[in-house]
C-alpha cells in the first residue's frame, strides 16, 4: 500500500540490546533533555502584567464608533444581526427626535444594542456587514467575570466615549484591501448626503 | 544525665522536628518550581515575592477545606492512617547526625545528632517500614475500591524494595563494620566517601529509596490516571495534607540518608585545613550537609520530572528479578574483596 504521508515509520520488535536493557544510559540522556530545559527561556510569561503580542487584525471586543462629530453612526439597520452566525446581536430601533442631531448621525438609531460575549465567537461578519461602518472589532480581550449575564454587553460597554482623546482606535482593523474597497466611488454607500442631494 | 543535657536534647529534638517540617513545605513549593523549570514555565509565582508564600497558602487552604470522613469508613483507623504515615515519617531524622559534634571551650561535646543508638541503620529500617501500615490502614480504612488498590500497590512495592534497599545496605554494613550511623558518617573523613568504595550498592540504595518514598517512575500507588489518587482518594483536608506532606518528610528523610550513608554525610574535604574554630567546623559541616540533602531532593524532583511511570509488571520484575539479584551479588563481591587475603590463604 502506498503511504498517505512521508511521515510514517515502520515499527520493529527487536531484541533490545543491553545497554537499552539497563535503561540507563537512555535515563541519563532524559535527564540532561530537561536539565537544559531547566536554564532555556520559559515560553509563558506573568499575563495581566506582560502580555503577549497580538496580531494588528486581531479581533477582540467589539466597539460601536461615533462620527467626526460625535454622533453614533449605527442606525439599527440589523445586518450585523443578521450576518452573526453565532446570533449573538440583538437591538432595538428607534426614530431619532428633533434635537437629538448632534448624538445620532441619522434619523434611526439603536436604542438598545446588545451583543452576548459568550455566544459571540469573533469571527468578525458584523463588521464586514455593516454599512455605516459603524461595529468594529478591536485588540481589546472581553475580561472574564463571575456571572453570566454581565457577558451581554449593552450601548453602555460597546460604543466608545465621546471625548476625542478617548476614541477607540479601529484604524489597525482597515486592511489595505478595506481601504482600496473605500476609494471605489460606486460602493461610497456610507457618505452622509446631504438632504437636497436625496431628492 | 544532667538537666542541661536533657534540655539541650529537647532543643536538639524541636530544631530537627522544624527543620523537616519547613524543608517538607518549601519542598512543595521547590517541586512546583522545578517542574514548571522542567517544562519552560514559570511556576507559582503570585504569593509573596517569586511566590515564597505560595506553601503557606496550601496549608490554610489545606485547613479550611471541608472535612469529610466516609459513612462506610472504619473512623477510627481512618483518622490513624494519616496520623501514623506522618508520625513515622518524623521519628527517622533521630538518628541522623546533622553535623559534626560541637565542642565548646570547657571540652562538652555537644552532638548534632538526637541519639545515637547503636543499630542506627536497624532502626531506620524499622521505621520506615512501619510507614506502610498508614497507608495500608488509610486505603483500607476508606472502604473504596481505588483506596484499597492504591494501598496493595503501595505496601506491596514497599515490601518488596525494601528488600533491595536492605541487602544494598548489607554490604555497606560489611565494609564498615558498624551498624551505627553516627560511625558510618565519621569513617567518611575527607574524601573517603562511601559511594566511591560502594557506588553499586549506593545506586541500588538511591533507586530503592525513589520506590521507598513513592516518588516517580515508581509511583504507582497514587497514580492519578489509573486510580483516582491511590490510598488517599477519599482524604480531605488536612488528613490529606498529612499524607502528602509525609511523603515529603519521607523525601527530605530518604536524602538524608543517602548523603549520611554514601555521600560522607556531613563530612567535606579540606574542611578542617581552612576552618579551625570548633564552631565554624560545626556550622560549616551543617551547611555542607543540607547542600547535599538539598541536591538530592532536587535529584528526586529532576527525576520525577523525566521519567514516565513504570507499569506494575515491570515495577515487581526490576525488583525483584533485577535489584535484589544485584544486590547479592554486590555482597559476595564485597565480602570476595574484603576477605582476599585469607581466600589467597586458603589455596
Amino acid at each position: 500500500m502506498e503511504a498517505l504521508t512521508n511521515r510514517s515509520k515502520i515499527v520493529s520488535n527487536k531484541e533490545m540490546t543491553f545497554l537499552e536493557r539497563i535503561y540507563l544510559p537512555a535515563i541519563l540522556k532524559g535527564m540532561m533533555i530537561t536539565l537544559s530545559h531547566f536554564f532555556k527561556k520559559k515560553v509563558t510569561f506573568n499575563y495581566p502584567e506582560v502580555k503577549r503580542d497580538i496580531a494588528p487584525v486581531f479581533r477582540g471586543q467589539h466597539v460601536l464608533k461615533r462620527d467626526e462629530n460625535g454622533a453614533e453612526r449605527c442606525t439599527a439597520c440589523g445586518l450585523c444581526a443578521v450576518a452573526c452566525p453565532a446570533e449573538a446581536i440583538t437591538m432595538v430601533a428607534e426614530e431619532r427626535k428633533p434635537g437629538e442631531e448632534a448624538l445620532y448621525r441619522e434619523e434611526k438609531y439603536a436604542s438598545k444594542y446588545e451583543i452576548n460575549m459568550l455566544r459571540c465567537i469573533f469571527c468578525g461578519l458584523c463588521e464586514e456587514a455593516c454599512p455605516k461602518e459603524s461595529i468594529f472589532l478591536t485588540d481589546r480581550i472581553v475580561p472574564s467575570t463571575f456571572e453570566r449575564n454581565e457577558f451581554i454587553y449593552g450601548k453602555d460597554k460597546l460604543v466608545e466615549p465621546l471625548e476625542e482623546n478617548k476614541r477607540i482606535d479601529i484604524s489597525k482593523r482597515q486592511t489595505a484591501e478595506t481601504l482600496e474597497f473605500k476609494k471605489n466611488k460606486q460602493l461610497a454607500h456610507n457618505i452622509l448626503y446631504p438632504k437636497k442631494a436625496l431628492k | 544525665m544532667e538537666w542541661s543535657d536533657i534540655i539541650y536534647k529537647s532543643i536538639l529534638v524541636v530544631c530537627v522536628f522544624g527543620v523537616s517540617l519547613v524543608v517538607a513545605m518549601y519542598s512543595t513549593y521547590a517541586e512546583r518550581k522545578i517542574a514548571a523549570f522542567l517544562q519552560d514555565r514559570l511556576g507559582p509565582n503570585r504569593a509573596g515575592p517569586f511566590g515564597l508564600f505560595q506553601p503557606l497558602a496550601d496549608g490554610v487552604k489545606m485547613f479550611m477545606k471541608e472535612e469529610i470522613i466516609p459513612d462506610v469508613s472504619n473512623k477510627a483507623l481512618f483518622i490513624i492512617g494519616p496520623s501514623l504515615a506522618m508520625l513515622t515519617a518524623c521519628m527517622t531524622g533521630v538518628v541522623i547526625p546533622w553535623g559534626p559534634d560541637f565542642v565548646s571551650e570547657s571540652g562538652k561535646v555537644y552532638p548534632l545528632q538526637i541519639t545515637d543508638v547503636n543499630i542506627g541503620i536497624l532502626y531506620l529500617f524499622g521505621v520506615v517500614s512501619i510507614g506502610v501500615y498508614g497507608i495500608m490502614i488509610g486505603g483500607w480504612a476508606s472502604n473504596n475500591k481505588y483506596s484499597l488498590l492504591g494501598a496493595v500497590r503501595a505496601s506491596s512495592q514497599m515490601i518488596s524494595y525494601e528488600l533491595a534497599m536492605g541487602l544494598s545496605i548489607i554490604s555497606l554494613v560489611m565494609m564498615t563494620g558498624t551498624l551505627s550511623v553516627r560511625e558510618i558518617t565519621a569513617q567518611q573523613a575527607s574524601w573517603h566517601w562511601n559511594v566511591l568504595y560502594q557506588p553499586f550498592a549506593c545506586f541500588l540504595f538511591i533507586v530503592c529509596a525513589f520506590a521507598e518514598t513513592n516518588r516517580a517512575p515508581f509511583d504507582l500507588p497514587e497514580c492519578e490516571t489509573e486510580l483516582v489518587g491511590g490510598y488517599h482518594t477519599e482524604y480531605s483536608s488536612m488528613k490529606l495534607g498529612f499524607y502528602l506532606f509525609a511523603e515529603y518528610i519521607n523525601m527530605f528523610i530518604s536524602s538524608a540518608i543517602i548523603a549520611t550513608l554514601f555521600f560522607g554525610g556531613y563530612n567535606f574535604p579540606l574542611i578542617y585545613k581552612y576552618v579551625t574554630d570548633p564552631m565554624w567546623v560545626t556550622i560549616v559541616g551543617t551547611m555542607v550537609f543540607f547542600a547535599k540533602i538539598f541536591f538530592f531532593i532536587f535529584l528526586f524532583m529532576w527525576v520525577r520530572w523525566t521519567l514516565p511511570r513504570f507499569r506494575y509488571d515491570q515495577l515487581m520484575n526490576l525488583g525483584w528479578k533485577t535489584l535484589i539479584p544485584l544486590a547479592i551479588i554486590n555482597i559476595f563481591i564485597t565480602g570476595i574483596v574484603s576477605f582476599w587475603k585469607e581466600i589467597i590463604a586458603l589455596f
